[in-house]
């Protein structure tokens, strides 16, 4: 069959006798064929400590790393799982020694008596990530679809990096930024202006003057999942096929009109799970929160209440858990309830991805 | 048509200040912050750990915080390379079409979005399990937790940018998997790969719920992988919460430095992807 590398220009019939051959054949060879189609065969930064091709046969060590690297994914993808029944397994104390429903509607959080109701804080997180979400869709959607289908190469250019930059701001740092700007703005401008025109509005009625409120973990919040909610948005209008837009435009539609009646309903789906990966965020999201929001454990019932997410029940009360019977139980099983709901979206969110864009 | 028309006006001005805004509140995050932390920052808050009183507004400085930060950061990051390239190259190699790989996928998306403050709480348990306190290995394990999903699906990401065609010349030339995998397209990859290394990093030294309870917090520099560590994002914390403005001030500067170490690994990440690409075979 002479020489290997022209097998390899002949085509397929040349490659599948070749790869068939050279399973067998020893090492220097393929090296040599290698360096004749002008591949490197310097086994770079990985493959030369790794290189034991000398002491075993090739394909044995092929399928040992095969299962090496098996074995590694399947333990990770066991984390979910592990990381579920580890939780189970340290908040069952505190299930069996109360009913789900006490737990879950129960007012009264008072460790020292063995009270343990995490409604409060069930509200508190609720009512932060839900008013995150008010204020974050809408001009995150509307960024999303300028920077999809109306801005100019030169603003997507500068636009996406700096957003992608931006995501990767630690949490505490947009927790700085709302001690520092939402939280008096809240206290010396929305809050008195909310009083003096809306007060009739309950929503909008509080007698907390701090500023620490729902509202500044919604407006911090909103801010950090920016970010995500657009890069997903953009990328999932984007994808959506030129085809469609260029149909509609023929019809005389209006680009604006293409966009609404075409392109958004093709791209209903993915952008519900931006949302929804945004959600999650949102939900489990700690530091940031923790430093807005005033931390009383009360069922909030305007925005401009206080409220004590679960997230920060957690961070606040770890130091003390061990000392009082039953208390680590309910605080890990806050971080169970947390991450089955965070589960939930996410998975749906993610299947919706993968089977819209077939990745992600 | 005229409706229609202005409709179109109408929500492009929309459009257009809403990602006005969307960008000015990015912005105005990084410029309080640098108002706020600059005139705060000095050598001595780099180069000193707290002395006594510190925490009452008297000398000293944040380097047991940034070292231990480093530490952490440093230490979930090299094991979570050696779990992750791994578990790239086998959802790439091995597991490119079989159920295999889509279960792994999707635990991966799913690890994705669990909050740090869950892995912090499992990171704890782990941690009784196995005899543990409050230590710079505790932390280093509960921020590889965060970090392995992030870096695997970099990775992934950049694996899958290698040229096909490569792998197959590869191939027909006889070289198993195992080989193609180590001595081509990692070497093709290695700007991505180093790129998500890097953005990993980025969001350890980040990472403040999950370090609360497993690193602890100390006023001395990390020696030990069994005593407790500091870390940046606890430090800006436990300064702000203090009721002295001087302390404030300088978790203000703290702030500062942590934004300006992720940005500048962001920003270095980029830049390396854009050098090592010369060997790159597109």
């Amino acid at each position: 069959m002479g020489n290997p590398a022209e097998n390899f220009k002949r085509g397929k019939r040349g490659k599948l006798y070749l790869q068939e051959r050279l399973l067998q054949s020893n090492h220097s060879l393929v090296k040599n064929d290698m360096r004749k189609i002008g591949l490197s065969t310097q086994t770079g930064y990985v493959g030369k400590w790794l290189d034991i091709s000398k002491y075993l046969p090739r394909r044995t060590l092929d399928r040992l790393a095969k299962k090496w690297m098996g074995f590694q994914a399947i333990a990770v993808a066991m984390l979910v799982p592990l990381i579920a029944f580890a939780l189970l397994f340290r908040a069952q104390p505190i299930l069996t020694a109360k009913s789900l429903r006490e737990l879950l509607l129960g007012t009264n959080w008072h460790p020292l008596k063995q009270a343990f109701g995490f409604y409060p804080f069930i509200m508190g997180t609720l009512w932060v990530t839900l008013t995150s979400m008010v204020i974050a869709v809408p001009p995150s959607l509307m960024t999303a679809i300028y920077l999809a289908e109306y801005a100019p190469k030169r603003i997507r250019a500068l636009a996406k990096p700096l957003i992608d930059l931006l995501a990767g701001i630690p949490s505490v740092v947009y927790g700085v930024w709302g001690v520092l700007t939402v939280v008096p703005f809240i206290r010396n401008h929305v809050a008195p202006t909310l009083e003096r025109w809306s007060s009739f509005i309950p929503l909008f009625r509080s007698d907390n003057t701090t500023g620490y409120s729902v509202l500044a973990g919604g407006l911090v919040l909103a801010v950090m999942v920016f970010p995500i909610i657009i890069a997903v948005a953009e990328e999932v209008i984007h994808a959506v096929p030129q085809d469609l837009r260029e149909a509609s435009l023929a019809l005389g539609a209006t680009r604006w009109q293409t966009i609404k009646f075409v392109t958004l309903r093709k791209a209903f789906a993915g952008v519900m799970a931006a949302i929804a990966l945004a959600f999650s965020r949102a939900f489990g999201e700690t530091m940031a929160v923790m430093m807005v929001v005033g931390n009383v454990p009360q069922a909030p019932s305007s925005f401009l209440d206080s409220a004590y997410p679960l997230t920060a029940l957690i961070a606040n009360n770890y130091g003390e858990m061990m000392s009082i019977p039953l208390y680590d139980a309910a605080l890990l099983g806050a971080a169970l309830l947390l991450m089955l709901v965070v589960l939930i979206f996410n998975i749906t969110s993610r299947l919706v991805l993968v089977r819209l864009m077939g990745h992600f | 048509m005229k409706a229609t028309k202005v409709e179109e006006k109408i929500f492009l001005t929309i459009m257009i200040c809403s990602t006005v805004f969307v960008l000015s509140c990015l912005i105005l995050i990084l410029a309080t912050v640098i108002w706020r932390g600059l005139p705060a920052l000095n050598l001595s808050m780099l180069l000193q750990t707290p002395k006594g009183g510190f925490y009452l507004g008297k000398e000293g400085g944040i380097l047991n915080a940034i070292m231990g930060s480093l530490f952490l950061a440093g230490g979930a990051t090299a094991l979570a390379m050696a779990i992750s390239l791994p578990i790239a190259l086998f959802l790439h190699f091995y597991a490119k079409r079989s159920w295999h790989g889509g279960v792994v996928r999707l635990a991966l998306d799913v690890l994705w979005g669990i909050p740090s403050i869950v892995y912090g709480a499992f990171a704890f348990i782990l941690m009784l399990w196995l005899g543990l306190r409050a230590s710079l290995l505790g932390g280093i394990i509960a921020l590889t937790f965060l970090e392995l999903p992030i870096m695997t699906r970099g990775m992934d990401e950049a694996i899958n940018m290698v040229h096909p065609l490569l792998k197959e010349s590869s191939y027909s030339l006889g070289a198993t998997r195992l080989e193609t995998a180590l001595k081509i397209v990692v070497r093709q990859a290695i700007p991505g790969l180093l790129t998500s290394s890097l953005l990993a990093f980025g969001r350890g030294i980040g990472d403040a719920a999950s370090v609360l309870f497993t690193a602890g917090f100390t006023d001395h520099l990390p020696t030990s992988l069994f005593k407790p560590a500091a870390s940046l994002p606890l430090a800006i914390f436990f300064q702000l919460s203090t009721p002295f403005p001087a302390v404030q001030n300088r978790a203000y500067a703290s702030a500062l430095i942590l934004t300006g170490i992720v940005l500048g690994l962001s920003i270095m990440s980029r830049r390396i992807a854009g050098r090592l690409t010369e060997h790159v075979i597109r």
